[in-house]
């Protein structure tokens, strides 16, 4: 694949994957993507289990560029409640496409499981966001435990890995280049298409997917 | 250097604390910190270890109490409300010369506060962790990196000067992600623990851990003796970090994520020709008076970057013996300073008109 867009097969595109792999990053990058090539394009935060680093955070560019924003009215406020976004239903309804950022693990999965019937009936694509560099999903045999237990709670099934493999701001082109061998065995033995391999926009390695680092700067 | 990866600071902190030995966590869940709690009940059944989620913060600080009595490494975590119902649990602690690592991963206060970042808790740890005269050891890092070192630190001196140690850490740190090398921390040598009560095996008198003394004589000995240590560990453990602060007109002062901040704002203040430096306490007990002292006699004055409404300013007073002019600039309630505010607060200072 050469770019986010193509990922958008179905009414519904699903990100998932560990804590920390980049979901939010590369469902935001999808989202800007769909509208950039023209299509409606919405985007629902529904990774209600982690309060800090969502797509949130960049909904007022998201919005200029386009994306409708789905956002629960408690996000990035002291209330640390798991909440669904109210205007939700549009993941389904809305035109054009949707994406939804959904949390990392089988209990931030399990708001799948809640909407599963409304997902199939839409049609959807789920995928799987890879990191090689993150701790205890670097193996593939880690990540492959990780996404066994969203199919679980989820009750849906994924159709490809997205290798996102990076170290945040020390990702080398070597760091890129390194992972893609794991994202190959994950691929292998979850029995999934590996899909495209990204890159931040300030490197350029060959066969990969450009993304923007979305992620809120401190300093 | 071994191999790099990713890791939220809560992670690191529950993974450096692992390898340091650390074989026991007792904590009660909270945000901001609740990913460490979580990677410990992970991880722990894994790695020879137990993690308890205990009834509450009391119950679990005083199984951090008991653990500790037997020698073991232990380690509990919390946020800053959790940390106010730890203290009489803590005051035990260091009223029973018992080694342990405490984590704050600090939010917004008073009370129940927010859940976002905050640095609001620095006069707790600093002077009144626990009630009656004591300290813990507080140590600040700034980066996930550093959390994978300064935990490791954190389980040394507390064996070595048998007190608490507690990690001062605040919702982003913990929250961030950052590259970590768990890279080898140069070994320190440990003393016997031949106070703790692990069976005497009927071959010696058997070890009592305790804080309750009856006669005052007895305890204002026992109390002088642990001030003894203190003064050691002053002369001794004081870790700080100095940036362009050689030729600096004006130091900031600032610990932990906030000093990172700083250091952009002291980089763009230097490309606008402002003489400016950055003094960072790694240990913010004990603090770096002396070291400070020093710096009072070439910079003009001193600007202290906190989350908070400036509750380091009067330990840099006294560090420096008011010799210079203290400021602060802070953010709070869980709002986090942004390097363009603490440039213009430079650039007011700077022209004279703070």
């Amino acid at each position: 694949m050469n770019s986010l867009y193509e990922l958008a097969k179905e009414k519904v595109t699903v990100i998932s994957g560990p804590y920390g792999s980049g979901k939010t990053n590369i469902a935001v990058n999808l989202a800007m993507s769909i509208a950039k090539n023209g299509k409606k394009s919405r985007i629902a935060d529904l990774d209600i289990v982690n309060p800090y680093f969502r797509s949130a955070d960049n909904e007022k560019m998201l919005n200029d560029l386009g994306v409708q924003t789905m956002i629960p009215i408690f996000a990035n406020t002291n209330v640390d409640i798991p909440a669904l976004p109210p205007n939700y239903h549009l993941l389904f309804t809305g035109e054009g496409f949707s994406v939804a950022d959904v949390g990392g693990d089988g209990d931030g999965a399990a708001v799948l499981g809640l909407s599963h019937d409304d997902y199939v009936e839409a049609g959807y694509k789920m995928y799987f966001v890879y990191n090689r560099y993150r701790y205890i999903t670097a193996e593939p045999e880690g990540a492959l435990e990780v996404l066994e237990e969203i199919k679980r709670a989820s009750g849906l099934e994924f159709h490809g890995i997205i290798n996102n493999s990076n170290l945040g701001a020390e990702t080398t082109e070597e760091t890129i280049i390194n992972a893609i061998p794991y994202a190959e065995k994950l691929s292998e033995i979850a029995n999934l298409p590996l899909l495209l391999t990204t890159c931040p926009d300030w490197l350029d390695v060959e066969n990969t997917v450009k993304i923007t680092d979305i992620t809120k700067k401190l300093f | 250097m071994g191999e790099k990866l990713l890791m939220k600071g809560n992670e690191a902190i529950a993974e450096a604390a692992i390898r340091s030995g650390c074989k026991l966590f007792f904590g009660y869940p909270i945000t901001p910190q609740t990913e460490l709690a979580e990677y410990m009940a992970k991880q722990m059944p894994k790695r020879g270890g137990l993690s308890l989620q205990a009834e509450s913060e009391i119950a679990a600080i005083n199984m951090v109490l008991g653990a500790a009595s037997t020698g073991a490494r232990v380690i509990t975590s919390s946020s800053s409300p959790g940390i106010s119902l730890k203290s009489e649990g803590i005051s035990y602690i260091i009223g029973s010369d018992l080694p342990c690592v405490i984590v704050n991963v600090q939010r917004g206060g008073p009370g129940l506060g927010g859940i976002q970042p905050a640095q609001s808790d620095y006069n707790q740890a600093t002077k009144a962790l626990g009630h009656g005269d004591g300290h813990a050891i507080v140590l600040a890092p700034n980066s996930v990196q550093e959390i994978a070192t300064l935990v490791g630190e954190a389980f040394d001196l507390a064996d070595i000067y048998r007190m608490p140690c507690m990690i001062l850490a605040d919702g982003a740190l913990g929250q961030m992600m950052e590259p970590v090398d768990f890279e080898a921390k140069p070994a320190r040598e440990i003393p016997e623990k031949d106070w703790a009560c692990c069976g005497h095996g009927g071959k010696r008198v058997h070890n009592i851990v305790n804080s309750l003394y009856i006669e005052p004589e007895k305890l204002e000995e026992i109390v002088l003796e642990r001030f003894e240590r203190y003064k050691k560990l002053e002369e001794n453990e004081v870790k700080y970090e100095e940036y362009l602060t050689e030729d600096a007109d004006i130091v900031l002062v600032s610990y932990g994520i906030t000093a990172r901040i700083a250091k952009t704002a002291v980089r763009n203040a230097r490309k606008k020709g402002i003489k400016v430096g950055l003094f960072r306490p790694i240990t913010l007990y004990p603090f770096p008076s002396k070291q400070l002292n020093e710096l009072a006699d070439k910079a003009k004055c001193f600007l202290s970057v906190e989350m908070n409404m400036g509750q380091m300013v009067n330990d840099i007073k006294i560090a420096i013996d008011c010799k210079k002019k203290v400021y602060h600039y802070g953010r709070t309630g869980g709002m986090i300073p942004s390097p363009e505010e603490i440039l213009a607060k430079i650039e007011e200072i700077s022209g004279g008109n703070a």
